[in-house]
């Protein structure tokens, strides 16, 4: 069906970041415009997911010219799900960083920039065109790029680059894939490709121009042996941003490789040996890592790339109750990973660093503060019946049907990293008296109410919408349920957008 | 250093330009050129009247600052590619007008996209070299 609004969700954010460039150097006047931007973008995005849920596939041809010609927007329902969860991590990215973020970096242009990347992040979920997503991808880390230069410090310059660099190199594997992809075939609209691949002779050929999608993809969302870069340069832009950066981004390459190997390459034995490798490759050495990081942001880092392996196991077991805990996991680990990102900035205000060595003493001060923040890392340990048991639970069904042991031990050695760091994070930073040596620097507690609500209301709200996620799995379950039907046959995909 | 024949060049050179750069433009939707190069005539045009007058100079005609032609070139860009919703039609469709206006020729919504893209550049490259410009300047005085 064609509806002419699927880019509702990517027009607002342009529009109000074309309207805060208006307002530039005013920066009440850009918080408002920012905070009402991304509140429309949830309606907006939520009247789409609606939509899509009742009357199917939405599809819209940018300039009238009919596909394969021209460049098709479809909304589908993984696509709808990920714009509705983008946009609300997005509005709390937006109220926090009301507060969170400096004047000096506001009146270098931080909120249009971010609504540029919201944007580019909207138009990634919903393009049907695989040049397409390659150009959101680069509106994506064009903005990024700055987001994370802005302050211009030299640890963040230290990590910009690195970043840069590896990006780069992924977005020129990505092209070349393309490149080649659309010499094999003749067409870059993805439900077209869709039919012609499987009609190309030579096989191999596609399986290996398949692996360009694979590295350019894996590099974007941390996949082992590429993910390095991530524990590298996270941590060094201000929290809000680290927050953007370390929910949306890497689920942006996430979803790339979801949406690429089900529609075009249907994973054959080969790549889905390849892929359940990386998977617990990236499981392993993401925990390794975790296990030995004292900066708060350091170890949610690696707890980013341990997690992202749970996800691409899920994918490369292709089967329909793995990618329903896949995609849960998806859904689950924006919310989270946002929400531990922004937690991270509210205890840098408390008490003025984030090295757990001289933390401590939060739950005695805060006790309410404390007891949300327990919220949010119980769901990302997976404490049942919060929202990361539910997609893990799925993830060890898939695993043990498919025969995929290995994956299992993995997924329970990722889990249970993820659970003693967060409880080593917990003692530390939340039970244990400030260490005597250390002065304590508090921003937090002389703001007025209006500031300290500013900070917390967007981990309240994230925190509840995961609640919401994990006391009515079933919603979910339906929903990730229709998901995976969608991605598995893709026959509905491909005739909305070529019609029948 | 300043010098009489380059600033007197300038004085000639800096209409014709602008004007070659709207040609540029107009040109733009079968031909080669289009928005981009023609704000990239234009911006050269303002560089090379900097050059022969100073930096300052050249704020002193643009009245504006360079910077704020972004935002207007992006909300015209933005708003001819949301337009044909109006009419019921897919986002970035051409609307065209029945009768082509005599010189400039068939008037589309997609003109004043290239418009948009015309005056982003300007702003864009403006603002790049002049915040070098008078870096450099500062420095040397």
């Amino acid at each position: 069906m064609i509806d002419n609004y699927i880019l509702a969700p990517v027009f607002i954010h342009l529009f109000s970041a074309i309207l805060q460039l208006i307002a530039w150097r005013k920066t009440v006047t850009q918080r408002v415009i920012s905070i009402v931007g991304s509140l429309m973008g949830v309606i907006l995005s939520a009247q789409l997911f609606s939509k899509v849920y009742k009357g199917g596939i939405l599809t819209m041809n940018a300039s009238n010219w009919d596909s394969p010609f021209g460049i098709v927007f479809v909304a589908d329902l993984l696509s709808t799900t990920l714009v509705l969860i983008t946009s609300i991590a997005a509005l709390a990215v937006s109220i926090f960083s009301a507060t969170g973020i400096s004047r000096q970096r506001m009146l270098y242009g931080y909120f249009p920039i971010f609504h540029f990347l919201v944007m580019g992040l909207n138009g990634a979920f919903l393009t049907g065109d695989i040049f397409n997503l390659y150009v959101w991808f680069e509106v994506i880390i064009i903005s990024s790029f700055v987001l994370m230069t802005l302050g211009g410090r030299k640890t963040q310059l230290e990590g910009a680059v690195k970043y840069m660099a590896m990006n780069i190199l992924a977005s020129t594997f990505f092209l070349t894939g393309i490149a080649i992809l659309y010499g094999i075939t003749g067409s870059l609209n993805m439900a077209d490709l869709a039919i012609r691949v499987k009609l190309i002779e030579n096989q191999s050929l596609i399986g290996i121009t398949s692996c360009f999608f694979l590295i350019g993809f894996g590099i974007k969302s941390a996949v082992f042996p590429l993910y390095y870069w991530l524990p590298s340069s996270y941590h060094t832009p201000p929290s809000a941003v680290a927050a953007t950066f370390g929910g949306l981004l890497t689920k942006v390459g996430i979803y790339a490789i979801i949406r690429v190997f089900s529609l075009i390459f249907v994973p054959d034995d080969f790549t889905k040996n390849l892929l359940m490798v990386l998977a617990i490759l990236t499981i392993i050495t993401g925990s390794l890592g975790a296990l030995i990081k004292i900066n708060i942001r350091r170890l949610f880092s690696y707890l980013i790339v341990c997690h992202i392996g749970f996800m691409i196991g899920g994918i490369a077991m292709f089967t329909k109750i793995a990618l329903m805990g896949t995609i849960f996991y998806l859904i689950h680990d924006i919310l989270v990973k946002t929400n531990m990102f922004l937690i991270a900035g509210l205890i840098r205000q408390i008490r003025g660093t984030m090295n757990m060595a001289s933390l401590g003493g939060i739950y005695a001060q805060y006790p309410k503060i404390s007891l949300l923040i327990a919220i949010v890392l119980f769901s990302l340990v997976g404490i049942p019946p919060l929202s990361g048991f539910w997609p893990k639970l799925y993830l060890f069904e898939a695993s043990f049907t498919n025969n995929q042991y290995a994956f299992a031990g993995a997924l329970i050695f990722g889990s249970f990293v993820t659970l003693y760091t967060i409880a080593k994070m917990w003692s530390e930073v939340f039970w244990k008296d400030v260490p005597e040596s250390v002065v304590v620097e508090n921003n937090f507690e002389p703001m007025p109410l209006f500031k300290k609500t500013l900070l917390v209301l967007p981990i309240g709200l994230l925190a509840s919408v995961t609640l919401y996620v994990g006391l009515n799995a079933e919603v979910i379950i339906i929903l990730v349920g229709k998901i995976a039907d969608q991605l598995i046959s893709t026959q509905p995909y491909i005739e909305a957008v070529m019609g029948k | 250093m300043k010098s009489p024949i380059l600033q007197t060049a300038t004085k000639y050179l800096l209409p014709i330009l602008l004007l070659f750069s709207f040609f540029l433009l107009l040109r733009g939707h079968y031909y080669p050129g289009g928005g981009f190069v023609g704000g990239l005539v234009a911006s050269i045009a303002f560089v090379l009247h900097s050059f022969a007058n100073g930096t300052e100079a050249t704020m002193k005609i643009l009245k504006h600052k360079p910077l704020s032609l972004i935002p207007v070139g992006l909300s015209l860009s933005a708003l001819s590619m949301v337009a044909p919703m109006m009419f019921g039609l897919p986002p970035m469709t051409g609307l065209w007008l029945e009768e082509p206006i005599p010189v400039i020729g068939m008037i589309g919504s997609s003109l004043f996209f290239d418009l948009g893209v015309y005056l982003v550049v300007i702003g864009v490259v403006l603002t790049i070299l002049f915040t070098i410009a008078l870096n450099n300047e500062e420095e040397s005085k």
